[in-house]
């Protein structure tokens, strides 16, 4: 990671070869089709999946998205839509990997058992910034419930983004901007 | 001392206002500690994010959309002076102004109605609200918009009255390491210390609901406050946890007598989207 900061330009879904060029701590504009999924959307999504049943949008190479936007006002797509804190998909985010998803934006940490899988499957962690409902929801273009209407702000949606400003967190070799950053910084002003 | 007779319906209307503002508009004294901050901070991303912040409410304020999706659950103090006689219940007046504020200024609802069960009551009702009886014949409320990606990180320890300052430093220090970017850094951090199990957890709420540029009365404690951030300041976690200075915008202690055998402390964490708002009416 160096001083300044290289932006890239990235089209959602995408491959595992693209994925492992990202590295932690660029910035990426994503543009493309995304879907928000968060806690209870989690859980439904994992059992349908080990029943062996169909799931409702093509798991292979998307990028999930960890919101519970506030509603739209009218001629809007979302109201405010900034990350949750990705933790507690961490139960569920193995076995989604392992069924081809291929990016997550969130914020905070991830488990060890993610990180592995992120590695193994070449799936790569993005941070939005937390608190950034409003700037965020500018990038959302078009929202569409997809399933799972009945949980509200957790239905599965599929959202069309257009240069959403995401920071890589987490790269395929399990490089994590929330250890190197803070430690790049201590070295800097305290060496 | 003539009685004041206060009709509920007043602190329903200042309510249902004050959540649309709470949403969407940060306060003053958060939005120039960001501000602050950004000047304080040379690392190009700790620089970006903060930036960021600021454009975002920016925006949130022009299109009275909310500055984050997830618009909390109402914290309220009420202090009621002595001579003040409500006309109506103003625990369901407060509700009641929740549940229209929620839905006109078209917020999140994050309440859930029961803590296993987890039905969602669908208005954000209710606010949990603490009364304290004051003297005069006013009604002072301070409404705290409580994200909780920040309180799932606070926590509370009874320490021993020999842990002393050390062992409250220690702890609240530990508590920010642990809570990083997960809570949204640059905090505002609340600090209670001393009281009770239950009342030590409140002073800590009670100090999120005091403006960043207002220290502590007591000197001893205003040092304590600037310390503690400055410490706070140097454990590099800074804006979203990237790295950086700006960990925190600010430390607010509130204190109480407590017993002989112990020293309770309390650290709520709250991210930067610290909103609170006082009205007295
Ligand atoms: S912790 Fe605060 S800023 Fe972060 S998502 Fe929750 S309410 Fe928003």
């Amino acid at each position: 990671m160096s001083d300044k900061i290289e932006t890239v330009r990235l089209q959602a879904p995408f491959s595992e070869r693209v994925a492992r060029e990202l590295k932690s701590g660029q910035r990426v504009l994503l543009s493309g089709v995304i879907y928000s999924l968060r806690d209870a959307g989690h859980k439904r999504l994992v059992e349908l999946l080990k029943r062996g049943e169909e799931p409702p949008f093509p798991i292979e190479n998307a990028v999930l998205y960890y919101v519970g936007p506030s509603p739209a006002k009218a001629g809007r797509a979302l109201g405010s839509a900034g990350p949750t804190t990705s933790s507690r998909m961490d139960p569920y985010t193995s076995c989604l990997i392992r069924n081809g998803l291929r990016g997550m934006i969130g914020k905070g940490y991830r488990s060890d058992e993610v990180i592995n899988a992120m590695k193994k499957h070449g799936a790569v962690y993005f941070a939005a910034i937390g608190g950034a409902g409003a700037l965020l929801s500018q990038a959302i273009k078009e929202a569409k419930v997809i399933a799972w209407d009945d949980l509200g702000t957790e239905a599965l949606r599929r959202l069309m983004v257009e240069d959403m400003p995401v920071t890589v967190a987490i790269d395929t070799k399990g490089v994590d901007l929330y250890k190197e950053g803070p430690d790049m910084w201590l070295k800097r002003h305290h060496d | 001392m003539s009685v004041r007779e206060f009709d509920v319906a007043i602190l329903r209307d200042v309510v249902e206002e004050l959540c649309g503002e709470l949403a969407c508009e940060l306060p003053n004294d958060i939005y120039n500690g960001i501000a602050q901050a950004l000047d304080r901070e040379d690392g190009p991303m700790a620089r970006q994010v903060l930036n960021d912040l600021l454009i975002n409410c920016d925006i949130a304020a022009k299109e009275r959309v909310p500055m984050c999706q997830d618009t909390g659950m109402i914290v309220v103090f009420l202090d009621v002076g002595f001579d003040v006689r409500f006309l109506g219940d103003p625990y369901e007046a407060i509700d009641e102004g929740v549940r229209r504020g929620y839905k006109r200024h078209v917020l999140r609802m994050s309440v859930v109605r029961d803590p296993l069960r987890r039905i969602n009551t669908h208005d954000n009702t209710p606010a949990m609200v603490t009364t304290r009886l004051v003297p005069g014949d006013r009604v002072t409320i301070t409404l705290l918009c409580k994200g909780f990606g920040s309180e799932n990180m606070s926590r509370l320890a009874m320490l021993l009255p020999a842990d002393g300052e050390e062992g409250v430093r220690k702890f609240v220090i530990d508590t920010v390491s642990k809570a990083g970017p997960n809570a949204c850094p640059p905090f505002v951090v609340g600090v209670g210390i001393g009281g009770t199990f239950d009342q030590v957890a409140l002073a800590a709420k009670r100090a999120l609901s005091r403006p960043l540029t207002e220290p502590n009365g007591d000197p001893f404690y205003a040092r304590m406050e600037q310390s503690l951030l400055a410490e706070i300041n140097e454990l590099g976690i800074g804006p979203q946890g990237f790295g950086g200075r700006a960990t925190a915008l600010g430390v607010a202690i509130e204190v109480l007598p407590t017993h002989i055998a112990g020293l309770p402390v309390a650290v709520n964490i709250n991210c930067h989207m610290a909103r609170h708002i006082k009205e007295v009416l």
